[in-house]
């Protein structure tokens, strides 16, 4: 039968379509504890994937390529955390133009070095490393365990962030810097310190997904390909509750709902390939609506700090 | 919060000396790109308005869609609604005055024209009223949901032309072109300038006399400046002025794509608008939220985008460079915003160090 054979390489594209989503979310996920919403995740995102395409190509291996576009992705959220928490300016208006920004300018230098033509860019791609004994489970085991390094990465961070924010000091300091600013300052903790770090390793982490589009989707670099991945990671952050185990799921979630045509094609399902592109938003959306009722977002989330 | 006080954003000085900041970071930016930054602006400002032509065919042309979705962001978020949807609205009503100019055989001629922007304006409030509704029934922030929103109208808008509006050969991505008499009248003989144009500035003035004279101007920027004021002062009600400026919102934005389908392109195709949505965030918060104001921002962004294209062909670069500018544009108003308020807050007799600086 057809879906039997379809499953495993259905779940093998959930998860590589849900990572990048899951490694931003995961790095808003901390921003947002800390109070501070990054819609420029998406200007981050493509500065990242057009970092990881350079430094792939100057430095000759796809691993730099991550490092670089980790680079890419925090220099994005300087820019955002200058005005929104430097200067204290609203942090919606001022994500927005720094994904606009981070829109334009990778544009712009991709141009300049590619020209306007937008010559196929072949990159190098980061290599599926099999996990021993573990890639070899029947049916899930390869799509799970049979994937890029940055797909292990979110496994691994998902644990590891949710130990930094429930069970360590810094963790709780970072919580109380997003619930309850004045009281965290009373404290002593430093309240546009932290968030400056919480937005920089949301930044890094927006650009190794980015890295992760370019290096392990596609192989290339085009302009404006995070398409709204950054916006769909910042709903994740809310549909996992601000939780990071539950973000990587409800990433792997949508991953699936983006893997969805590959399935319905190979079981002969013809639904216009555009329906499919608004899927995971309509998902997205639909899941909102039923599900956040019951989570709450860190009291401080989006408010100044100080307040005027 | 942006604050919405005219006065201390300082309408026109603070627009001047973001445009300043802005000129000279793009001129910085070009320079270390390789270009030369006084060849890039002549060229762009040449092809913009260097000729009647280029003025009133292409730059003005191309104000009409972001001072009408300038309008809608104005309008919303003087009322502390973060509507980042126009976007997706504009193409709502992009589709919805398509159809009517592709089907309205059964409407009279002279009637044919407002039905088509009646139901883009219709088809944009319906579009907004998706996340309208879930941020008062269900208390979802309006920024990602008017987002994700943008995202399914553009993905609807292609399978529309590849499908159901698919032109009657099946061959391109587009619709048929809509019938002569939905088209608007061109008002400057000679050029492409309709009557959009006209719509757009009467409408900034409507909006301006409407938030200076009337009772629910008032409200809207009473909850904008403050909710919890307004609610406590038990004149207004909250929800129903975000409801009102959320929809009127949606009609303005959804009108900006009827507007474009019956003056410019007569027919929808993928990529309509090369994110006017987003600009229009730029056009909004230099005009200081004032639709007045929006005209002449509009108007700015409109010799930009109108001379992005005589730059790339003339100075050799990427108009690309051009939305790189916008979020420049952005950015200076909220730096020279932030730089005033401070220095207003030492004249009030402030310690004279910025609050801020207690934290390190």
């Amino acid at each position: 039968m057809a879906d039997v054979g379809a499953l495993p390489s259905f779940l093998e594209a959930s998860v590589r379509l849900g990572t990048p989503l899951a490694l931003a979310a995961l790095g808003e996920t901390i921003t947002e504890r800390s109070g501070v919403i990054n819609i420029g995740l998406e200007g981050s995102m493509i500065a990242g994937a057009l970092g990881g395409a350079l430094g792939a190509l100057w430095l000759g291996s796809a691993g730099f390529g991550v490092l670089v576009g980790a680079g890419g992705g925090v220099l994005v959220a300087a820019v955002f955390a200058l005005f929104s928490i430097g200067l204290g300016a609203d942090q919606i208006i001022t994500g927005t133009a720094v994904t606009l920004g981070g829109l334009g300018f990778t544009g712009a230098i991709y141009q300049a070095r590619f020209g306007a033509t937008g010559t196929a860019l072949t990159l190098p791609t980061l290599p599926a490393l099999p996990v021993p004994v573990l890639d070899r489970i029947p049916v899930v085991g390869g799509a799970l365990f049979d994937q890029a390094p940055t797909v292990y990465l979110a496994y691994v961070l998902a644990p590891a962030l949710w130990f930094f924010l429930f069970r360590t000091a810094s963790g709780l300091e970072l919580r109380a810097v997003g619930e309850e600013p004045s009281a965290a300052r009373a404290a002593g903790v430093r309240v546009r310190r932290t968030r400056l770090w919480a937005t920089l390793f949301g930044g890094a982490l927006g650009g190794v997904a980015g890295a992760h589009l370019a290096l392990a989707h596609a192989g290339t670099f085009a302009e404006n390909m995070s398409a709204g991945r950054g916006f769909i990671a910042i709903a994740v952050v809310v549909l996992g509750r601000w939780d990071p185990v539950w973000v990587l799921l409800a990433a792997l979630f949508f991953g699936a709902a983006s893997a969805l045509q590959f399935l319905l094609q190979t079981l002969g399902l013809s639904v216009p390939y555009q329906l499919f592109l608004a899927f995971p938003y309509l998902v997205t959306l639909a899941a909102l609506a039923g599900w956040v009722g019951r989570s709450r977002a860190p009291a401080a989330l989006g408010l100044p700090w100080p307040a005027e | 919060m942006l604050r919405l006080d005219a006065r201390r954003l300082g309408a026109l000085g603070g627009s001047a000396a973001a445009l300043g900041v802005t000129a000279v970071v793009a001129g910085v930016a070009l320079w270390a790109g390789g270009y030369d930054p006084w060849t890039a602006f002549r060229a762009l400002v040449v092809g913009a308005t260097g000729s009647f032509d280029a003025l009133f065919s292409i730059s003005l042309v191309r104000s009409v869609p972001l001072i009408l979705t300038g309008l809608a962001v104005a309008l919303a978020f003087r009322a502390g609604v973060w509507n980042i949807g126009a976007e997706g609205q504009l193409y709502a009503g992009a589709v919805a005055g398509v159809w009517v100019g592709l089907h309205g055989a059964g409407v009279p001629a002279w009637a044919l024209v407002p039905a088509l922007l009646g139901a883009s304006a219709v088809a944009g409030a319906v579009w907004a009223s998706v996340p309208t509704l879930m941020k008062l029934r269900l208390g979802i922030g309006e920024v990602i949901t008017t987002l994700l929103m943008n995202f399914v109208a553009i993905d609807l808008t292609a399978w529309a032309v590849h499908g159901p509006l698919q032109e009657s050969r099946h061959v391109f991505p587009q619709t048929d072109p809509i019938a002569p008499a939905a088209h608007l009248p061109i008002i400057v003989p000679g050029t492409r300038l309709h009557a959009g144009f006209a719509l757009a500035v009467m409408l900034a003035l409507g909006l301006w006399a409407f938030f200076r004279w009337t009772r629910l101007g008032f409200a809207v920027r009473a909850v904008g400046a403050s909710p919890e004021a307004a609610a406590l002062s038990g004149r207004m009600d909250a929800r129903r002025v975000v409801l009102a400026t959320f929809l009127g919102s949606g009609a303005l934005a959804g009108l900006a794509g009827g507007v474009e389908v019956a003056g410019v392109t007569w027919a929808l195709y993928e990529g309509l608008s090369p994110g006017w949505g987003y600009t229009a965030i730029a056009v909004a918060l230099l005009a200081g939220l004032e639709p007045g104001a929006v005209i002449l921002t509009g108007i700015f962004f409109g010799v930009l985008e109108g001379g992005a294209g005589a730059m790339q062909r003339n100075a050799g670069i990427p108009s690309v460079w051009v939305s790189a500018m916008e979020a420049l544009v952005i950015l200076s108003v909220l730096a020279v915003d932030r730089i005033r308020r401070s220095g207003a807050w030492r004249a009030e007799g402030g310690t004279g160090g910025i609050p801020e600086a207690a934290d390190g």
